[in-house]
C-alpha cells in the first residue's frame, strides 16, 4: 500500500505537516514533531531510490488521471537521487536545529520557522518529483516564496534587504521559467514532460522553441546561481540564520541544477542544446569565470560565511563545467559533484553555526586561536574544508577526478589546468580560517566557552563522515551519477 | 602472519597506534614507551614480508574500487619492500630520540607531536606498498597533511610562514602537476597499476611521455627537484626528530621513491631508455645536485646546510632513475638506504648538539669534538658516507649510480656526480674537522654529551653506515629485483 503511493506520500508528509506545526500547542513539541516528520520523509526517499534501483523508473498519476492530461509523478535515477540528497539535508539540519534557531529566531517566530522549513522542503522535493513541466514552476514557486521568508528571520537587519533583493531577482527567474514552459506548452499544448520530449521533435527547429529555450536557460541559471547571475546568493548566504543558510546552500541551487538537467537533457535533448544551440559556448566560459572570479573573492572575505558563500558560487561553477562538457564523463562529474558539495558545504555551513553560537560571530577577526577554544567545531571546519579544495580520501577529490578526466577526454587541457589552478584558491581561502584558528593567540579577554551540544556536533559529524566515507565508497554516488549520466544522454524522457 | 596481514598490520600498527598515544598523553613515561613498542611491532611485521618478497612473490591486498577499474591496492615488491624497512627501522631508533630530544629540549605538546609522527609514519608505509598510482597518490596526501602539524609544532609566525611554503608547494605541485599527470595517464592507458615494464608502452607518442614524465617528476615536490625545494629548508622550523626521520628518511624518500616507481613501473625503464624521454629529467637532477651544494656551503646554520645537502642528494635518485638502466635503478633505490642512514645520523647530531651545547651556527662550533666525541665521531662517519667514501655505505650507491651514467654514455652526469663529491667534502668536512682540531671552547669543562636517549641511536645510525658497506648483500638482491 504504501509502496505504491510512495511518491506522493514524499510530498504530502512535509506539505500537511507544515501547518501543523502553528497549530502546535504548546511550542516545545513542535521541533520534536518536525524531527519525526523530517526523518520520515528520508525514510521514504531512502525506500523510493531503492525501489527505483530494483524496478526501474516509477511513474505515479496523480488522482488516477493518466498522463498527459492529468499530473504525473516521475521518479527515475536522478531524481531519486536528488530527492534523497534533499532529504537528507533536510533531516540532519532539523536535527541540528533546536539550540541554533533558539539563539538566532525570537520565541514567538519559532513555529512559524519550522512551518516555512517544511513548506521549503515540500516545494523542493516537489520541483524533483513531478513530471510535470507547469508543476515545476509551482513547486519552484512554493520553496522560493519560504526561502524569502525564512533568510528574512535572520538577526541581522540587512537580513531583510537580502531577502528583498533574492524576492525580486528569484521572481525574475521563475517569470522567465514560467514564459519558457508557456511558449512550448503553445507549440506542443502538453505540459508533461515526457510527452513535451516527444512532441518537441517535430516543433524545435521554430523560434519559438529557441527562445523558450533562451527563457528557460537563463531563468534556471538564475536560480542556480550561475556567474554572473549569482548576485542575490552571498548577501542571502550571509544574513539568513545559520540553519537556513546550511539547509538551502546544500540544496536549493542543487535542486536548480537538476532541474537544469531534466529540461536540457530529457525535455529539448542534448542534440538541439549543445548540436544546434551550443549551450556549452555559453556554459564553459560562465562556469570558469565564476570558479576564478567566486574563488578569488572569497580569499578576501573576513565573514566565513559570506567566505563560504562565495565558496558555492564558484564550486556551481565547477559542477556547471562538468555540465557543459556534455559527455558522459563530464555529467557525472556534474551530478557526483552536486550531491558531494552539498555534503561538504551543509558540514562547513552546520560548523558555522556551531561557531556562532558559542564564539557569537563568524568573523575571521573574532576566531583567533578557535583551534584551542572550540577544538572540536574547528577540527570538523578544517575536514571538511579539505574536502573542498579535493584532498584526497575526501568526496571532493572524487568530484575534482572526474571533472579533469572529463576535460582531458574532451581534449580540452587547458581547461584540466585552469581546474586545479582554482582549486588551490580553495587551499588559500580554506587556510586563512587555518591560520586564524590554529596560529593566532586566542585574546586575553575571551571568556572561556564550551563546545556546542551533542544535538548539534552529531548532524555535522554525520555528514563529514559522509563526505569522508563516500569518498572512499564511490558506488552509491559516482556509481549513480554514472548511470543517471549515460541515461540522461541516451535521451529517453 | 600471513602477508596480506601482514600489510594491513604494518600500515593499520602506527595508525591506530597514534589514537592510543593520545590518550596516555598524560603518563609520560608510559606513552613514550607505547610509542616505541609500535614502532618496534611495525619494523617486526614489516621483516616479516622480507623472506616472501625476495622468493619472488609479490603478495597483494585489494580493498575498495575507487574508480572504475582502478581501486586501493596494496602491493609488496622489492623497492617498497627496501623502503618500508628503511623508513619502519629508523622510527624506532627516531622514536628513542625523540623522547631524549623533546624532554632534554622541553618542547611543549609532545603529545600531539608523537601522534601526527605516527600518522605519519603509517603514510609513509602505505606508500611504500601502493599497489597503484592513486594508492600511492592518498598516502602522499595524507603524509603531507599529517607533517604540517609537525613543521608548524612552535606556532609561532616563522613556523607559519614555514608551513604555508611548506604546504604551498607540496599541495600545489602534487594537485597542479602530479594529478593531472595521473589522470592524463588513466585516460591513456585505461589503469594506474604499478606493472614491471610500464603500462605506457606504444599506447602514447614520444612527446607526450616526455611531458609526462616532467609533470610526474615536478608533481612529486617531496623529491625536491629544483625549482620546487623551497618547502624542505622551511621544514627545519620543526624540531629536530622530524627533521631527522620526515625531512632526511620518510617525506623526502616518498617523494624520490614515488618517482623511482613512476619510471620502473608507469613507464618502463626501456620505453625511457628508447624515446629518450629522461633527458630532460636528467638535467634538472644535475641542476638540482650542484645547485643544491653550491647553496649548502652558504649556509652557518648547520639544519640548514643539511636541508641543502639533503636537496642535492635526493636527485642522485632522481638522477639514476632518469638514467633509465638496471644500474641507475639499482644505484637510486640503494641511495635510498644509503643516504637514509647517513643524513638521519647528521641531523641527530645536529640535535644533539643542540640539546646538549645549544649550538646552531657552525662558525660557533669549533672545538665541539671534545665535549662531545661521540657525537661528532658519529657526524665524522655519515658525512664520510654520504661524500661516497669507502668503507661507508655510501660509496656502493655512488658506485652504481657512476656505472649508470657510463653505461648511458651521459658524461655530464657522471661529471656531476664526481663533482658533486667533491662539494661534499667541502661543505660537510669542515664541520667535523674543525670540531675536533680546535681546542675546546671557553669555558666549556668536559666532557658534555646530549643525554643517552639521544646519543645511542645517532651511535647506532652511523654503524649502521658502516655495516652497509660490509654487508650490502641482502639490499643488493632486493634491488637487483626491482622491476622483475
Amino acid at each position: 500500500m504504501i509502496a505504491a503511493h510512495l511518491p506522493i506520500l514524499q510530498i504530502i508528509l512535509p506539505l500537511l505537516a507544515a501547518p501543523i506545526c502553528v497549530l502546535i500547542r504548546p511550542q516545545k513539541f513542535v521541533w520534536p514533531f518536525v524531527l519525526i516528520v523530517s526523518w520520515a520523509t528520508l525514510g521514504l526517499a531512502a525506500m523510493m531510490l531503492n525501489q527505483v534501483l530494483l524496478s526501474g523508473p516509477i511513474s505515479y498519476a496523480l488522482g488516477g488521471w493518466e498522463a498527459p492530461w492529468g499530473i504525473e509523478y516521475r521518479v527515475d535515477l536522478l531524481n531519486a537521487f536528488v530527492i534523497l540528497l534533499v532529504a537528507l539535508i533536510g533531516a540532519v539540519v532539523l536535527t541540528y536545529a533546536p539550540e541554533s534557531v533558539k539563539r538566532e529566531i525570537d520565541g514567538d517566530r519559532q513555529p512559524y520557522f519550522y512551518a516555512a522549513f517544511l513548506l521549503c522542503l515540500t516545494g523542493l522535493l516537489g520541483i524533483c518529483i513531478t513530471g510535470d513541466a507547469f508543476n515545476v514552476f509551482v513547486f519552484l514557486e512554493i520553496s522560493s516564496l519560504s526561502t524569502y521568508g525564512l533568510i528574512s528571520l535572520g538577526r541581522d537587519r540587512r537580513a531583510l534587504t537580502a531577502a528583498y533583493n533574492y524576492l525580486i531577482l528569484g521572481t525574475i527567474g521563475a517569470t522567465f521559467i514560467l514564459i519558457g514552459i508557456g511558449l512550448m506548452y503553445m507549440m506542443t499544448g502538453t505540459l508533461n514532460m515526457a510527452d513535451l520530449a516527444s512532441r518537441l521533435q517535430g516543433v524545435n527547429h521554430t523560434r519559438t522553441i529557441q527562445v523558450a529555450f533562451a527563457f528557460l536557460s537563463v531563468g534556471l541559471t538564475l536560480k542556480l546561481a550561475l556567474f554572473p547571475l549569482h548576485i542575490w546568493l552571498p548577501n542571502a548566504y550571509t544574513y539568513a540564520p545559520s540553519v537556513v543558510t546550511a539547509f538551502i546552500a546544500a540544496t536549493a541551487t542543487k535542486v536548480s541544477v537538476y532541474v537544469f538537467l531534466r529540461f536540457v537533457f530529457t525535455i529539448f535533448g542534448a542534440d538541439f542544446a549543445f548540436g544546434t544551440m551550443h549551450i556549452d559556448y555559453l556554459l564553459l566560459p560562465l562556469a570558469l569565470a565564476g570558479i576564478f572570479v567566486a574563488s578569488a573573492v572569497a580569499i578576501y572575505q573576513s565573514n566565513l560565511k559570506r567566505l563560504l558563500a562565495y565558496s558555492s558560487v564558484a564550486q556551481i561553477g565547477y559542477i556547471m563545467l562538468g555540465i557543459s562538457f556534455g559527455t558522459i564523463t563530464g555529467l557525472t562529474a556534474g551530478i557526483v559533484h552536486l550531491f558531494n558539495h552539498a555534503l561538504m558545504k551543509g558540514a562547513l555551513f552546520l560548523a558555522v553555526g556551531s561557531i556562532f553560537l558559542r564564539i557569537n560571530s563568524v568573523q575571521l577577526d573574532d576566531l583567533s586561536g578557535l583551534g584551542k577554544r572550540l577544538p572540536v567545531t574547528s577540527f570538523a571546519f578544517v575536514l571538511a574544508g579539505l574536502g573542498l579544495i579535493g584532498v584526497p580520501l575526501t568526496v571532493g577529490f572524487i568530484s575534482k577526478w572526474y571533472l579533469l578526466l572529463a576535460a582531458i577526454e574532451a581534449g580540452w587541457w587547458p581547461v584540466a589546468v585552469l581546474v586545479l589552478i582554482s582549486s588551490l584558491m580553495a587551499l588559500v581561502y580554506i587556510w586563512r580560517f587555518v591560520e586564524t584558528a590554529y596560529f593566532r593567540p586566542v585574546p586575553d579577554d575571551a571568556p572561556p566557552v564550551s563546545e556546542a551540544p551533542l544535538l548539534m556536533q552529531i548532524p555535522m559529524w554525520l555528514l563529514i563522515a559522509l563526505a569522508i566515507g563516500l569518498g572512499v565508497q564511490t558506488s552509491l554516488t559516482a556509481g549513480i551519477a554514472q548511470r543517471a549520466a549515460l541515461w540522461l544522454l541516451a535521451g529517453a524522457p | 602472519m600471513s602477508p596480506t596481514t601482514a600489510i594491513i598490520a604494518a600500515c593499520l600498527l602506527p595508525l591506530c597506534g597514534a589514537p592510543l598515544i593520545a590518550l596516555l598523553g598524560r603518563r609520560e613515561n608510559l606513552r613514550d614507551a607505547v610509542t616505541v613498542l609500535i614502532a618496534v611491532a611495525t619494523f617486526a611485521t614489516v621483516c616479516t614480508l622480507v623472506p616472501a618478497v625476495t622468493a619472488g612473490a609479490r603478495p597483494s591486498v585489494h580493498l575498495i574500487e575507487i574508480f572504475p577499474n582502478l581501486a586501493l591496492v596494496f602491493q609488496v615488491e622489492p623497492l617498497g619492500m627496501l623502503f618500508a624497512l628503511v623508513a619502519s627501522g629508523l622510527w624506532i631508533a627516531t622514536s628513542i630520540y625523540a623522547f631524549g630530544y623533546m624532554r632534554g629540549h622541553h618542547e611543549e605538546n609532545q603529545t600531539r607531536f608523537f601522534f601526527f609522527f605516527a600518522v605519519a609514519i603509517s603514510a609513509a608505509l602505505g606508500a611504500a606498498f601502493s599497489g597503484n598510482m592513486l594508492t600511492l597518490f592518498f598516502c602522499y596526501e595524507v603524509l603531507t597533511l599529517s607533517t604540517y602539524p609537525l613543521v608548524t609544532h612552535h606556532r609561532s609566525e616563522e613556523a607559519k610562514a614555514a608551513g604555508r611554503i611548506y604546504m604551498g608547494i607540496l599541495l600545489s605541485t602534487s594537485i597542479g602537476f602530479l594529478l593531472l599527470a595521473m589522470i592524463a595517464t588513466y585516460h591513456i592507458a585505461g589503469t594506474l597499476a604499478f606493472v614491471p615494464g610500464g603500462i605506457l608502452t606504444g599506447r602514447a607518442s614520444e612527446w607526450i611521455i616526455g611531458v609526462l614524465l616532467l609533470l610526474y617528476a615536478f608533481g612529486t615536490g617531496k623529491a625536491a627537484l629544483m625549482p620546487f625545494h623551497r618547502w624542505l629548508p622551511s621544514a627545519m622550523v620543526a624540531p629536530t626528530p622530524v627533521s631527522a626521520l620526515l625531512h632526511a628518511v620518510a617525506v623526502v624518500k616518498t617523494g624520490v621513491f614515488t618517482i623511482v616507481k613512476i619510471v620502473v613501473y608507469i613507464f618502463g625503464i626501456d620505453l625511457l631508455a628508447e624515446t629518450g624521454a629522461g633527458t630532460y629529467l636528467t638535467y634538472v637532477a644535475c641542476i638540482t645536485i650542484l645547485g643544491g651544494s653550491l647553496i649548502a656551503m652558504t649556509k652557518d646554520n648547520l639544519k640548514a646546510r643539511l636541508a641543502y645537502s639533503t636537496i642535492s642528494q635526493l636527485s642522485y635518485i632522481v638522477l639514476g632513475a632518469a638514467l633509465a638502466n638496471n644500474w641507475g635503478i639499482i644505484g637510486a633505490s640503494m641511495h635510498i638506504a644509503m643516504h637514509a642512514f647517513g643524513k638521519i645520523t647528521l641531523f641527530f647530531c645536529a640535535g644533539a648538539i643542540m640539546v646538549a651545547l645549544h649550538k646552531t651556527e657552525i662558525s660557533d662550533m669549533k672545538g665541539i669534538g671534545r665535549q662531545m666525541p661521540f657525537t661528532m665521531g658519529a657526524f665524522l662517519i655519515a658525512s664520510l658516507s654520504i661524500i661516497g667514501l669507502p668503507p661507508l655505505g655510501g660509496a656502493w650507491s655512488k658506485w652504481y649510480l657512476v656505472l649508470a651514467g657510463l653505461e648511458a654514455e651521459h658524461y655530464i652526469a657522471v661529471g656531476t656526480l664526481l663533482l658533486s663529491s667533491l662539494l661534499n667534502i667541502a661543505y660537510l668536512m669542515p664541520v667535523a674537522v674543525n670540531a675536533f682540531f680546535y681546542p675546546a671552547p671557553e669555558g666549556s669543562h668536559g666532557r658534555q654529551e646530549a643525554p643517552l636517549a639521544c646519543v645511542l641511536p645517532l651511535l647506532f645510525t652511523a654503524l649502521g653506515s658502516l655495516i652497509l658497506f660490509f654487508y650490502p648483500g641482502p639490499l643488493l638482491d632486493l634491488c637487483r629485483q626491482i622491476g622483475r
